[in-house]
């Protein structure tokens, strides 16, 4: 067993280039069994693209990143393997809405873990149940409010049994009288030890749950810390004129 | 602390609901509405009293011969002695019940596949494209015991139906594909094949494409290979229609959002689950009304098969007005046609309608 078997994600000197624009710079992250991580940072510092990296929503083009023992490279089946194991919730919530709640929620068990219908659609009704919208399950996406759709949409990468979760500013598109409904949710997921990686403005939730909290800037990172020293005693000046700015309030 | 409690919602006033309401509302707002609506009524019954009186009240309907047509009116005795001939052309007339069989087991299977409360859609479906097509082509052309009807024997509205429904079976699907291959980004050579494809197709006229089919072709295949020449019409219409339907179908998908192909990837589904079960119904709701634009379109092209010799409803009426004993019934000949063509026409925009209601769940996207 080496060391790095110890870490269930691995990103070691990545670097992405949209284009001529150099998104990620030479990007080193590790990420331990059970660990939640807050990723926070200006708009265009590179912190949505990150994660997106993990599942191979962008690719990078240098650098290493394994995921769960899996090499993360155009191998289609590594990025399936990968895929499986790492559940994601967008920032738009990205429901299908032509398919109701519950079948949202089986449609990838049944598909990719080929399990049968109506095994999968008792786990779909426990992970409604843990989200708190079990009696929503025969309705259509479009037919729920914005905090009620990202619940589903994380009971949906939940069905899949994922050993990680990323978060894709999970509550950005929501009114706030949804946010603590979502964020509840997360709080709970938390606690029983999933593994989350969150880009998130939410610094209650990040002083809440977090074990680290990430800044990035212009497609680095800048400083990592544990929350309260995170918060309270910031290193960097770039850290510290974000906090001012997002806490001024 | 006092507690919020909404006020009760009142009944709306009625110029928002009644019939009354609705005629103060949009006809007879104010002086200039009220006097365009009372001359557009007034229009209206020219048009129709006229439209009633010529082609129904002093119309002829029965007889056999144009002096029966003696009352001023239209005369329809012209269609219906020549029924026969505009529904099946040249087909011989002890085996109309051919094609009248494999017409109504057309309607059969379109009724089993288009009303919802009917059960097992997927044997329907399954049975309509595999046993179907191969009785329709025993009926129409023969075989198994039954006479061989030769292609340039058919015509009329028997003609223009094969036409278009095998288009539109096959033009969707090699559309879909088209466009698909179209949007790949990670095979470059099979875009290519379908850009160019696509764009050649698109960029003639149907006329020419028949022509080709019809003349040039059997230069190339000298001798040898004639291929029947409904045969090589269809396939000319097959092609060009569905670089049509490619870019309809192109369209649809671009205008789903990158977020469901994103949510379909991050949940591990492969390219073909992700495009069966996520992209292609949502795009195939947002594309109907592109695609029975263009199965329409589809329905009306077949009569240019005129131009090659196979006479459809149009090409069959156009023949009959040129009979010498029958001069002088243009108007009674084309409406006859264009109500042919009309109908069908449209039904299909109807069904689509319905289907755009039906398959509605209320979403924005």
């Amino acid at each position: 067993m080496t060391t790095e078997d110890k870490f269930v994600i691995t990103l070691n000197n990545v670097n992405k280039w949209y284009g001529e624009f150099h998104v990620l710079k030479d990007i080193n992250l590790n990420v331990k069994m059970g660990e939640k991580i807050v990723i926070c940072g200006p708009s265009g510092s590179g912190k949505s693209t990150m994660i997106r990296c993990i599942n191979h929503l962008e690719e990078h083009q240098e650098g290493e990143i394994i995921v769960d023992g899996v090499v993360l490279n155009n191998d289609l089946k590594n990025i399936g393997q990968i895929r499986k194991e790492v559940g994601m919730v967008f920032q738009h919530f990205n429901l299908f809405p032509h398919l109701t709640v519950l079948q949202n929620c089986t449609l990838a068990p049944i598909w990719v873990r080929k399990m049968p219908k109506k095994e999968a659609e008792a786990i779909a009704m426990k992970y409604l149940e843990r989200v708190k919208i079990p009696e929503q399950a025969n309705k259509y996406p479009g037919q729920l409010s914005g905090g009620q759709q990202q619940r589903v949409a994380i009971a949906r990468s939940l069905c899949m049994n994922p050993r990680v979760m990323l978060f894709d500013e999970p509550t950005s598109a929501l009114d706030p009288e949804m946010i603590k409904e979502v964020l509840d949710v997360m709080v709970q997921l938390a606690s029983e030890g999933m593994t989350m990686l969150c880009v998130t403005h939410e610094m209650g939730f990040a002083k809440k749950v977090a074990d680290r909290v990430i800044f990035m800037d212009a497609g680095q990172i800048v400083e990592e810390n544990e929350p309260e020293e995170f918060f309270n005693n910031p290193q960097s000046d770039r850290t510290k004129l974000f906090l001012s700015q997002i806490l001024g309030h | 602390m006092t507690e919020f409690t909404p006020k009760p919602a009142r009944p709306a006033p009625l110029s928002e609901v009644g019939l009354l309401g609705w005629m103060r509302k949009n006809l007879f707002s104010n002086i200039s509405n009220s006097i365009v609506t009372l001359l557009g009524l007034y229009i209206v019954w020219q048009v129709l009293s006229w439209a009633i009186s010529w082609g129904l009240l002093n119309a002829d309907f029965v007889g056999n011969h144009r002096s029966d047509c003696d009352s001023g009116g239209a005369c329809w005795v012209f269609i219906s002695v020549r029924w026969n001939l505009f529904m099946y052309g040249f087909y011989p007339q002890d085996s109309y019940w051919r094609p009248n069989l494999a017409f109504i087991l057309l309607i059969g299977f379109l009724i089993w596949l288009s009303v919802p409360r009917i059960p097992f859609k997927k044997v329907g479906a399954i049975l309509s494209l595999t046993v179907f097509p191969v009785a329709a082509y025993i009926l129409l052309y023969g075989g198994m015991g039954l006479d061989v009807v030769p292609t340039h024997r058919w015509g009329g509205l028997m003609l223009t139906l094969v036409l278009a429904l095998v288009g539109i079976v096959a033009a969707i699907p090699i559309g879909i594909l088209l466009a698909l291959g179209r949007r790949s980004t990670n095979m470059p050579a099979v875009r290519l094949v379908c850009v160019i494809f696509i764009e050649f197709w698109r960029g003639v006229p149907l006329i020419t494409i028949l022509f080709m089919a019809s003349v040039m072709l059997p230069l190339f295949f000298a001798g040898g290979t004639d291929a029947d020449k409904l045969m090589r019409a269809m396939i000319g219409i097959i092609m060009f229609q569905s670089a049509y339907m490619a870019e309809v179908v192109r369209g649809g998908l671009q205008a789903l959002g990158k977020g469901q192909y994103e949510g379909a990837d991050a949940l591990g589904l492969s390219y073909w689950q992700k495009t069966n079960l996520i992209i292609l119904p949502q795009a195939l709701k947002i594309m109907i009304p592109g695609i029975v634009n263009t199965l329409i379109s589809l329905y009306k092209d077949t009569s240019l098969i005129l131009i090659i010799g196979l006479l459809d409803v149009l090409g069959m009426v156009r023949q009959a007005l040129a009979d010498p004993a029958w001069l002088g019934y243009p108007a009674e000949g084309y409406i006859f046609a264009a109500f042919m063509f009309w109908i069908f026409c449209f039904s299909m925009s109807r069904y689509s309608a319905y289907l755009e209601r039906r398959l509605n769940t209320g979403h924005k996207r």
